[in-house]
């Protein structure tokens, strides 16, 4: 009986837990959902902002976050991934491996705005790549590379040993062993390592201050030349992003509607997490299906 | 004689695991290996496509030719050995793809790419491997789908797709239900006329059943090798008739 009692009272107890989570997050994203919907328009999520005057829009910042997304993804998910297989297949279990392990865990806990001024310091003023989308890109990325790092390296690890024993069995070298055999059985873990990536990169907004900066150039969006300064799709342009765009007109915007742009910005910055994150899965499914079973 | 092995010691680290190995297994037949477990038949039979290779801290010493070639000599390809020598795990474990991406697996990796000598090579091997008939036409379903006799005959065809001359077993049918522990005995039978087949048993049974050769092994050492009526009726150690007989292990 007594056994039964603690039993009871230990489920009550997580059952609480769990649905106080449940509550304060269903809270948090109605009231971003509630105030900021009414905002969204067409014309909102494409014109230019207003400084001073209200009915600004957030479309050069939205460009920006999915812009510097994608530039951030290219360079992290290929070089986490790397030493991630590095890591796993083929670093000996050594005190220089020990070493690096313990670096990427700290790394990965650096408070990201330390890593902005690392940014400042050495991508924007010693390497002179200014503030712009390739050094808010690649201070992301040393944001990013660590977890990348050590999702890639657990998810191959728990690759059963009886799938890499058939690919080495059969003659195929070690190469072909990783990424025939290997990572199309890891890949569902990577996919969800790089969706959690991304999520981290439409929410920073403290890298990005010193690094991408908090202005956006006048952009031409019917100049799609990379080098030419008013494109949007040139990677030495500064570049806002939404979320500095939202604590930049929280502290310091002007213009009349800015309560109302700042709630606007932030139903749609946590609509296109949700939208990536269920895009990447999806993805991430047919990839697996065309990798494994039946074509 | 397909393999010759002479002096084989082989270390993990500090546990010597096999201890003066010499054994010669004649081609197209089958041979057995048996023993308590911990004797070394497992790790023996790793040598033989190198599989030791991947855990750190193996040491090896003495010599093992397969088709007189020395496999541990410098100018051996690791992969070109695996493809000659091929190998059949405890537990079935087929590629989570279509039942036909798993058996032209290798020949895909090893650079076949045609569709019509794909086609060719899936059939025989399921053929070889008894399976054809039952799996035919699912082709396209997945590997994970067939039942675990099904799957490891499908191993057994994906192994011999890649046209090798010699087949290890480590103990294939310890993880299988009697029926298919039967299909799987009868398909070793077919497949000596044209293979090399060198098992691992828990089984003694199996052993005396289905091979032509047995060879005891007691703590990393061979203590008997013989013909397996011999072996069973008429053992010259002590310490095999004790084992055959059931006083341990």
């Amino acid at each position: 009986m007594r056994a039964k009692t603690v039993d009871r009272i230990a489920t009550a107890v997580i059952v609480c837990v769990a649905g106080f989570i449940i509550l304060l997050l269903a809270a948090l994203l109605g009231y971003l959902l509630v105030r900021g919907l009414g905002h969204i328009s067409f014309d909102f999520l494409t014109s230019a902002p207003q400084a001073l005057k209200a009915g600004g829009g957030i479309g050069p910042q939205l460009f920006n976050s999915v812009f510097l997304l994608v530039l951030t993804m290219i360079i992290t998910v290929p070089l986490g991934i790397g030493a991630g297989i590095y890591m796993s297949e083929y670093a000996k279990d050594n005190k220089l491996t020990a070493f690096i392990r313990l670096i990427v865990e700290v790394l990965s806990s650096f408070p990201s705005i330390v890593i902005g001024l690392f940014g400042l310091l050495v991508i924007v003023n010693t390497f002179g790549f200014g503030y712009s989308l390739l050094s808010g890109a690649l201070a992301l990325t040393i944001f990013n590379l660590p977890m990348m790092v050590r999702l890639t390296e657990q998810s191959l690890r728990s690759v059963p040993k009886e799938q890499k024993e058939a690919g080495l069995a059969l003659g195929l070298s070690r190469w072909k062993t990783i990424t025939s055999v290997m990572i199309p059985v890891a890949l569902p873990s990577i996919v969800t390592g790089s969706i959690l990536a991304a999520g981290r990169v439409f929410g920073e907004a403290a890298a990005l201050l010193f690094t991408a900066g908090m202005s956006s150039p006048r952009l031409d969006f019917s100049n799609w030349n990379p080098l030419s300064p008013t494109s949007p799709l040139n990677p030495m342009r500064p570049a806002e992003t939404l979320a500095v765009h939202i604590w930049k007109i929280n502290s310091e915007g002007l213009a009349p509607d800015a309560p109302e742009i700042a709630a606007g910005a932030s139903a749609v910055l946590v609509i296109m997490v949700l939208l990536f994150n269920l895009g990447a899965r999806w993805l991430g499914r047919v990839v697996y299906r065309k990798l494994t079973a039946s074509k | 004689m397909i393999i010759e092995i002479d002096k084989l010691q082989l270390y993990y680290t500090d546990f010597h695991a096999l201890k003066n190995v010499n054994l010669s297994i004649p081609e197209r037949s089958v041979t057995a290996f048996i023993g308590p477990s911990g004797c070394g038949k497992s790790t023996l039979l790793r040598t033989l496509n190198r599989m030791n290779d991947t855990i750190p801290g193996v040491r090896i010493e003495g010599k093992v030719d397969i088709q007189g070639r020395d496999i541990y000599s410098s100018d051996m390809e690791v992969e070109f050995l695996r493809k000659k020598v091929g190998m059949v795990f405890q537990q079935p474990n087929p590629f989570p793809k279509s039942i036909y991406d798993n058996v032209a697996y290798g020949p895909r990796l090893h650079g076949i790419s045609k569709k019509s000598e794909l086609d060719a090579i899936v059939e025989k091997s399921l053929r070889s491997a008894s399976l054809w008939n039952e799996v035919k036409d699912v082709l396209k379903k997945s590997a994970w789908s067939l039942s675990g006799g099904q799957q490891q005959r499908l191993c057994i065809a994906r192994a011999l797709a890649v046209e090798p001359e010699i087949l290890l077993m480590d103990e294939s049918t310890s993880a299988l239900d009697p029926i298919s522990t039967t299909k799987i005995e009868e398909l070793t039978r077919e497949l000596c006329q044209n293979y090399t087949i060198v098992m691992v048993t828990h089984n003694m049974h199996q052993a005396a059943r289905i091979s032509d050769r047995t060879v005891f092994f007691l703590n990393g050492e061979v203590v008997e090798a013989s013909d397996t009526q011999s072996l069973f009726s008429n053992p010259v150690d002590q310490r095999t008739e004790d084992y055959i007989s059931g006083r341990f292990g």
